[in-house]
């Protein structure tokens, strides 16, 4: 192992940590910029997500795991984010209409 | 029975081919990776529970104007920070660069550290302004109710971690430990920094 081929590894990191760092500015910024109030979530959880995608990937390692592993972590944060918005939103939305 | 044979073969080169070692990772991993899918649901849970909240409410306070947004993102960045030291310290563990592992812990540690102090001084700052668990100067009382809940949950476990990466370093500074340990301990770390995404976006700034 050579300093260089050690540079080399850790180089991932340094862009992966620039990105985040990147999209938290982006994140500050259009709440600062104020957008209206759809646009500003949508994007905002879409930033968030790809913050999540990146930590997951490379911090993580999940990327160069086996592809099972990969779906037994993956899985249950897809379902439980389609019951979440697909199942709990409406119905807070009806009680909020039914006031 | 021929095809039998061969799907069969096909199964086995596929990564559904169980065996001794199915998810090819060593079993303290793959627990502290179901212990993380379960915490997530916690969280989850927590998060949700705002959502509905504040969805079914129809009125909630300017989040954005009540705390201080740079704070917020600072803390952010500190734990963004930490997450890619710790990064280093299990990439540095793997490859046998043994001297760098536990400056890079030890900057974690300080990174968890500078985020606790940075949540104290939030937390008594919204507590001089009134704000109590179950009631609060701006109107709707779930808001200090979720902020404590969820930002106190999140803080407990970077406390945790704190501590449990504290200890990885000086164990690994002794010599007791092999690099998948202090791997296991990055998980957990970087499942810290991956709910405060989640928290710094949904609390702070929608």
């Amino acid at each position: 192992m050579t300093d260089k081929a050690h540079e080399g590894g850790y180089k991932i990191y340094l862009v992966t940590w620039g990105w985040l760092l990147a999209i938290t500015l982006l994140e500050i910024g259009i709440v600062l910029v104020r957008l209206p109030k759809a646009i500003l979530v949508i994007s905002l959880i879409i930033l968030a997500l790809m913050k999540a995608a990146l930590i997951m990937a490379y911090f993580m390692h999940l990327r160069y795991e086996r592809l099972n592993l990969i779906y037994t972590v993956v899985t249950p944060m897809f379902f439980l984010a389609i019951v979440l918005f697909a199942m709990i939103g409406p119905d807070a939305l009806h009680v909020f209409r039914s006031r | 029975m021929a095809h039998e044979v061969a799907d069969q073969e096909r199964i086995l080169a596929s990564p559904w081919s169980g065996g001794q070692s199915p998810f090819a990772v060593g079993w303290p991993k793959l627990m502290m990776w179901l212990f993380l899918v379960s915490d997530t649901l916690t969280f989850a849970g927590l998060l949700a529970g705002y959502g509905v909240m504040r969805i079914s409410l129809g009125q909630w306070p300017r989040q954005s104007e009540i705390f201080n947004l740079w704070l917020g993102g600072g803390m952010t960045f500190i734990l963004i920070c930490s997450s890619a030291t710790m990064a280093v310290a299990v990439a540095a563990a793997k490859s046998g660069d043994r001297k760098r592992v536990t400056p890079c812990l030890l900057a974690t540690v300080f990174g968890g550290l500078l985020f606790l102090a940075g949540q104290y001084y939030e937390w008594s700052h919204f507590i001089h302004e009134g704000a109590r668990l179950f009631s609060n100067p701006w109107g709707v009382p779930q808001f200090s109710a979720t902020f404590f809940i969820t930002t106190g949950f999140h803080g407990a476990h970077v406390t945790g971690g704190v501590i449990y990466i504290l200890i990885t370093a000086l164990r690994w500074a002794r010599g007791r430990i092999q690099p998948e340990s202090i791997e296991i301990a990055g998980l957990y770390w970087h499942f810290v920094d991956l709910v405060w995404v989640f928290i710094f976006t949904l609390l702070y700034l929608i």
